[in-house]
């Protein structure tokens, strides 16, 4: 029988996807993002290794290559359980449909790759919510690197797995760490039940296969109804000149 | 620290089953003296001929800044900071406490595992959990618990720090703005928990409610056998 993460019973409803660098999952998962907003459904995004507090520390970690798998796991979790307890959690209580770019998986795929033990990454992550629907976007390694790789684009460090030195070169050393990765998630597809999506199809095609596996799911889902400010504006004949204005404030804030 | 050993499972890509220098932990709560004593002991031992390293938490270049910044703003859950904590000490033990005891030195730490522990029960963290995340963690050579009551540790901290500290006194815990009642029940409370694990993690005590001489003349002993049958690196001046 499959793995489950923790139960947790929240109106809301947790989408996220997985996969390997360059099997097209952040491209879907926006897809659906703005598919779910055209139907006015509420929605939360949390993106991996994004909370405020722990980013700095991780940043500092990655400039000064001084994360190693141990510290990288530990400071991955940190960021995680915090995203978990200040965005996840609270928009599931409210209801909202909360979309997840990478969530545990990833470190239990990349974090095992580095070296870490399977259970010990397993039971950090302890305090994970089991996803209402996981999806894994399965590609042959193969294709994803031409992806990724067109264009030689330079290459991070710790995403390249130079710190593992399996090879000087980092477009070698990113290749065998993907690989690597790429087997860690197919046993995980096992484990843990992860819902495949053959992400070698058409963009198109596999956004209705998502779409028609979440659909379910969004009966009864909180939907916003201030409407579409763009529609106000063209109806009531008004420029916005001044919402310009408040973007303009919130982007200076950051 | 002959042969090493782990809490949990060893230290991912970390091979060696044996280092040549010695881990000593001096542990124990706020105002107890273990800053004051840990220096006096560095500096014993070098006198000795002994190579010393001095360690603490939230000393780590990776993420010892960062937690005091996070703390400031006390927007941290008591799960997020023992995960940093965690990394703190982690990031310690692989560039600055496994190198230092590779190279043969006595590594004396102001707290560790332990204190990460008890913090992290008074404030309600799943015991089974908080022991898993730091499984990585080296047991040490001897562990030195500094213990005093309250009765000791109030002057203590009122002439020495000049005030009761906001995280010592688990403020993030308690209602009301009276920080003496609020340090005096957290301390209670810490105090309990070291107390219940002493024994699980094999704490030698060490009574401070003495004089800071007492204090060290006791510890000196204790420490001079652990470092007995190590190789001094430098030769003796006595």
């Amino acid at each position: 029988m499959a793995r489950t993460l923790r139960r947790g019973h929240y109106p809301g409803k947790l989408v996220i996807v997985e996969g390997i660098d360059g099997s097209g999952k952040s491209t879907q998962l926006d897809l659906l993002h703005k598919w779910l907003l055209s139907e006015n459904y509420l929605v939360a995004f949390s993106e991996w290794n994004s909370s405020p507090v722990v980013r700095r520390i991780t940043k500092r970690g990655k400039e000064n290559k001084t994360l190693t798998p141990l510290s990288f796991s530990l400071i991955h979790a940190a960021d995680f359980t915090d995203r978990l307890e200040r965005q996840i959690i609270p928009a599931l209580e409210a209801g909202a449909i909360v979309l997840a770019d990478r969530y545990v998986y990833t470190a239990f795929a990349r974090d095992v790759a580095r070296g870490c033990s399977p259970e010990w990454v397993r039971q950090v992550y302890a305090s994970a919510l089991q996803p209402t629907l996981a999806f894994y976007f399965r590609v042959p390694l193969e294709e994803s690197l031409r992806r990724i790789l067109v264009g030689r684009p330079e290459l991070k460090y710790y995403e390249a797995g130079l710190d593992l030195a399996l090879a000087a070169d980092p477009y070698e050393s990113f290749k065998l760490f993907q690989a690597r990765i790429l087997s860690e998630y197919e046993t995980l597809v096992q484990e843990f039940n992860l819902t495949v999506i053959d992400a070698t199809q058409p963009l198109v095609k596999q956004q209705d296969q998502m779409r028609a596996l979440v659909k379910p799911y969004l009966e009864g889902a909180l939907q916003a109804k201030a409407g579409s400010v763009a529609d106000l504006l063209q109806e009531e004949a008004l420029l916005g000149r001044y919402l310009e204005q408040i973007n303009l404030n919130k982007n200076g804030e950051k | 620290m002959t042969q090493i050993r782990y809490y949990g499972e060893a230290l991912p890509g970390f091979n060696e089953t044996s280092l040549p220098g010695k881990l000593i932990v001096i542990e124990g709560t706020d105002g107890v003296g273990r800053s004051t004593q840990i220096a006096l002991l560095q500096e014993w031992l070098e006198g000795r001929g002994f190579a010393v390293a001095s360690t603490g938490m939230v000393r780590s270049a990776l993420a010892g800044k960062g937690i005091d910044r996070a703390k400031q703003g006390h927007t941290l859950s008591d799960s997020v900071l023992f995960l940093l904590y965690a990394t703190d000490l982690a990031d310690r033990l692989e560039t600055q406490i496994i190198p230092a005891l590779r190279a043969g030195m006595v590594v004396l730490t102001d707290r560790y595992i332990y204190s990460m522990i008890a913090r992290a029960q008074v404030r309600g963290a799943d015991p089974k959990w908080i022991r898993q995340v730091v499984g990585f963690a080296l047991v040490p050579d001897a562990i030195f618990y500094l213990q005093a009551d309250l009765p000791h540790l109030v002057p203590r901290v009122l002439a020495e720090q000049g005030g009761f500290d906001y995280w010592e006194s688990g403020t993030d815990l308690f209602k009301g703005r009276n920080l003496f009642r609020n340090y005096v029940r957290y301390q209670t409370r810490l105090l309990m928990q070291f107390d219940a694990i002493a024994q699980e993690f094999g704490f030698r005590r060490i009574d401070a409610n003495r004089t800071i001489k007492e204090v060290y003349n006791e510890l000196r002993r204790e420490v001079a056998a652990v470092v007995a049958p190590m190789k001094r690196t430098l030769s003796s001046h006595q």
